[in-house]
């Protein structure tokens, strides 16, 4: 019998259950962490269960599947990767706002367990990078690129639904590892030894492994999706330096997804066949050497930040532009400094760990070229100071973002100048300061950039404005929760607390922990308002309806069509002359115009490749985890099939008739033509339909 | 500039230009599969680029484990010229066949002569898979095994990754005759062979890496 049961559930028991600790021996402190671990599982399996019982009773199935799953269009592929960074970010935040109430209360003690608080750093960590971030982002370029280069879908529309499978199946494995616990404890760069067999034999380190793989494994694919769309999928006429400067961000973080995820796979990969194989890899014995480990990391961690923070580079030169009414300002430059950063991003992956002990002189060459990143940056902000000079102004919340932003990231940015030299980063190595200094390029970076961009596109995408006054609550407090939750962190690190601190002994701490806790707690009312503003949005959508397509009075393609975009994007592929191209067209009263004709479209057929890849993924991920070796082989032999599979299909298209696009395409114009045009001191109210009045010669309006 | 020129799918004009990919151009009796596959051929190409990177730095994470050998057998006791040399001939004439393949199916209208190119490229293919794994039974039993030091964990973290990429490889163009032997030398079938010759024959660089700086350099 425990033959068979040790086959079927390999290493998997009772103890897995969260709140198994607090059963078998129930002191107060055992049940305070179990009823924390308990009810996050319980809050999973309830909201899974919800979903399920929602859709059934919205009868939504056939819908979901048909229209959204097996779809291969690039913009509903993009909203799903959004969704799951959304859900991914609610949980990310929560647990934060965890360590944060346990550092609050930390002097000589705290309520949560050593191991548990290791759980809540790595995943906040791994979820933050692997799930929130990087699906955001992708989500965001998948959506808004092609539109931008007048392409009607990326080069690969089922390498894209597979990307999206396998970023669902890491998520999937995070958050089932709040039930079936535990998760690593070793951060989420999971530095060996720690992480080897010999001091971490459950299954949380397997865990982590096999979700930042799957991650890896997406990214790397979305990179060369992206990067080939760009280079071939342009409408004719737009030139790479006609390009929108999201576009080219876009480009940026494609390279670098491309030959900056390998390294990760690399990582992860050998730590797993050092646990599973009893290799020697990064083992402290038998020849083994961990410092490889963290330069495989950082090789890959390093172009990673970038990753993360040049796709909000470009929605801020988007909305700088867009809401100051003015062209971009120096937008060679711009060019030109973000493939600066995207090349010098290779170059400084030692700057993470200056004290290894090596020499002096190599710790120079590092810490000076962190410091030459500095430049183009600089050039960045001064371009879009530059750009919103002399505008008109409209301080909507994606420009209450941007401008935070702008202030925010300069203070990370001299922060990051202090750490890069070696001899400070001795002092300050490990400490807060450096999490103080991290969250503060990402937060006000990626996060806000994220934001912003939502609310810059949601309109687009959903045909409706996102409600202003919530946007601009939740923007508020995301900025003053951002200063308070990490600046005290600053001073911690200087007075010298450690990173990861479950417990500290000094009573100069507490006011600093106190103020951070308070923060994190503005931070969730950020979040909260998020949702506010999502839900007001949908109750007043036909309030704010802007189904013309042009709310902001936008300078490039995405907004020459409707809201939202039909599935072909555009009935013709659009012809481009110069920068901005749609408000080129504008200015020369050249837009909404009738083609002479419409031809056949065609568009790639739907698919099942992506769910496929998401349920063998997660299964494969799943069993490997739990030494479920037939689940492994099972989930292997599937996908395997299935790819060969689809080697076969050879109906891999669908054609939309010329006359259908007529159709839509007229009825579009038809509805330009009943709606009254506004200007720019209405975007905000409901008289904004979504077409501003046209431009008038030299002036802004 | 080949962008000013690229069609776009529904612009379906008569007169299409020539798209040169940077793959075998098939040229101009296969029009169809050039003008459609170009991504293909170019988004493979970016593919293959991500790939070296994985081999590069495995191949920089050997060279700094060379030392690592915790006592245990070496390079010089475990390495043998002559079987990696025939591995290397396997494999180099497995990519000159499979190049008399893609010469057949751009020049001619021969299934059959492409088809028995093609099964003599794999069955080499699976000859070099075969030699190697009779290679790595050698060395385990002489006590090569990864658990062994740290030198052979990244000798075995290198190595048969190539060979897995050999694995996939073959597994491919057994997929691919199959669709030969349904659909025909089809647009498909055309594209994904030109895909696969480009993995193939950078699984060759990747071998002759591996033969230099593994096999030669261990035994120097």
């Amino acid at each position: 019998m425990s033959d068979i049961w040790n086959f079927v559930f390999g290493r998997l028991g009772w103890d897995a259950l969260p709140f198994w600790e607090a059963i078998k021996d129930p002191t107060t402190f055992n049940i305070i962490n179990g009823v924390i671990a308990g009810g996050a599982a319980a809050l999973v399996l309830l909201g899974a269960l919800a979903v399920v019982v929602w859709i059934t009773w919205a009868g939504k199935w056939r819908y979901l599947w048909t229209e959204w799953l097996t779809s291969p269009d690039h913009k509903k592929i993009g909203i799903m990767f959004i969704v799951i960074a959304m859900v991914m970010l609610s949980r990310a935040i929560i647990e934060a706002v965890f360590m944060r109430a346990q550092q609050a209360v930390g002097l000589d003690g705290g309520f949560l367990s050593p191991e548990h608080f290791g759980e809540f750093f790595t995943t906040h960590g791994t979820i933050m990078i692997f799930f929130m971030a990087m699906p955001f982002l992708t989500g965001i370029i998948n959506y808004v690129m092609p539109l931008q280069i007048g392409a009607r879908d990326l080069s690969f529309p089922i390498m894209n639904q597979i990307s999206l499978g396998l970023t669902a199946a890491g998520a999937a494995i995070v958050m089932i590892s709040l039930v079936l616990a535990p998760f690593s404890t070793g951060g989420w760069s999971g530095y060996p030894p720690y992480t080897e067999l010999a001091y971490n034999p459950g299954a949380g380190v397997d865990y982590w492994i096999w979700a930042v793989t799957l991650s890896t494994l997406s990214s790397t694919l979305t990179g060369i999706n992206f990067a080939v769309t760009i280079y071939k999928k342009r409408a004719p006429g737009m030139k790479l330096f006609r390009m929108p400067l999201f576009t080219w961000t876009a480009l940026s973080t494609a390279i670098l997804m491309i030959f900056g995820m390998p390294p990760l796979t690399v990582c992860t990969a050998l730590l797993a066949l050092d646990r599973y194989l009893d290799f020697h890899m990064f083992t402290s014995d038998l020849g083994g050497n961990m410092m490889n480990y963290v330069n495989l990391f950082w090789a890959f961690g390093h172009p990673e930040v970038y990753i993360l923070i040049l796709t909000p580079f470009g929605v801020y030169s988007e909305v700088f532009a867009t809401f100051s009414g003015k062209r971009l300002y120096g937008y060679t430059l711009l060019v030109i400094a973000t493939i600066c950063i995207a090349f010098l991003s290779f170059t400084v992956w030692l700057h993470h760990f200056f004290t290894m002990g090596q020499s002096a002189a190599i710790n120079a060459v590092f810490g000076i070229a962190t410091m030459l990143i500095g430049i183009p940056t600089g050039v960045k902000v001064y371009d879009w100071m530059l750009t919103m000079y002399r505008g008109r102004i409209r301080l909507s919340a994606p420009m209450i973002y941007a401008v935070g932003f702008i202030m925010l990231f300069v203070i990370g940015g001299l922060t990051g100048i202090i750490l890069a030299t070696p001899s400070v980063d001795y002092q300050v190595h490990n400490s807060l300061f450096l999490i103080a200094h991290f969250h503060n390029m990402l937060i006000p970076g990626t996060l806000f950039g994220m934001l912003a961009a939502t609310n810059f596109w949601f309109p687009k995408a959903f045909g409706f404005r996102l409600e202003k006054r919530w946007g601009r609550r939740a923007a508020y407090c995301w900025i003053i929760g951002f200063m308070l939750a990490f600046f005290p962190l600053y001073a911690l690190g200087v007075l010298g607390m450690p990173r990861r601190s479950l417990t500290f002994f000094e009573p100069a701490y507490l006011p600093w922990t106190i103020a951070a806790g308070c923060g994190a707690i503005v931070i969730l009312f950020a979040m909260l308002f998020l949702l506010i503003q999502l839900w007001v949005s949908v109750r007043d959508r036909h309030h704010n309806n802007v189904f013309a397509g042009d709310p902001w009075d936008g300078r490039s393609l995405e907004w020459a069509t409707s809201s939202p975009p039909p599935e072909y994007n555009f009935p013709v592929i659009p012809e481009v002359f110069s920068r901005d191209a749609f408000m080129a067209e504008k200015e020369q009263g050249k837009a909404y115009q009738v083609p002479d004709e419409f031809p056949d479209i065609e568009m790639p057929a739907n698919s099942a490749m992506g769910v496929i890849i998401a349920v063998t993924g997660t299964a494969l991920a799943f069993g490997l985890t739990w030494y479920m070796w037939w689940l492994v082989v099972l989930s292997c032999v599937v996908t395997l099939v299935a790819v060969i599979a689809r080697g076969y299909v050879r109906n891999t298209t669908r054609i939309i008739p010329g006359a259908e696009v007529r159709r839509t395409h007229l009825a579009w114009l038809e509805h330009i033509r009943c709606t009254t045009p506004v200007d720019r001191s209405k975007e905000q109210t409901s008289e904004n339909r979504g077409l501003p009045v046209p431009p008038v010669e030299g002036a802004v309006q | 500039m080949t962008m000013t020129t690229k069609t776009q799918p529904g612009h379906a004009s008569p007169a299409k230009p020539r798209v040169h990919h940077p793959g075998l151009n098939l040229g101009p009796a296969h029009q169809e599969s050039e003008d459609t596959r170009e991504e293909m051929v170019f988004g493979f190409w970016v593919f293959m680029m991500s790939d070296l990177i994985l081999f590069g730095l495995l191949f920089g994470t050997y060279v700094t484990m060379l030392g690592g050998t915790a006592g245990g057998p070496g390079p010089g006791e475990l390495f043998e010229l002559k079987s990696a040399f025939i591995e290397t001939m396997l494999l180099l004439i497995s990519s000159f066949t499979f190049g008399m393949a893609s010469l057949a199916l751009k020049y001619r209208n021969d299934r059959k002569v492409l088809v028995i190119w093609l099964l003599v490229t794999l069955l080499l293919g699976l000859g070099f898979l075969a030699h190697e794994l009779y290679d790595f039974h050698k060395m385990f039993t002489e006590g090569g095994v990864p658990s062994r030091s740290g030198f052979l964990s990244s000798f075995f973290s290198l190595v048969p990754l190539h060979g897995l990429h050999v694995t996939g490889a073959c597994i491919w163009l057994i997929a691919i005759l199959g669709q030969i032997a349904v659909y025909g030398v089809d647009s498909f079938v055309k594209s994904s062979l030109l895909r696969l010759a480009i993995l193939w024959h950078f699984l060759d660089i990747v071998w002759i890496g591996i033969f230099s700086l593994v096999y030669l350099g261990g035994i120097v």
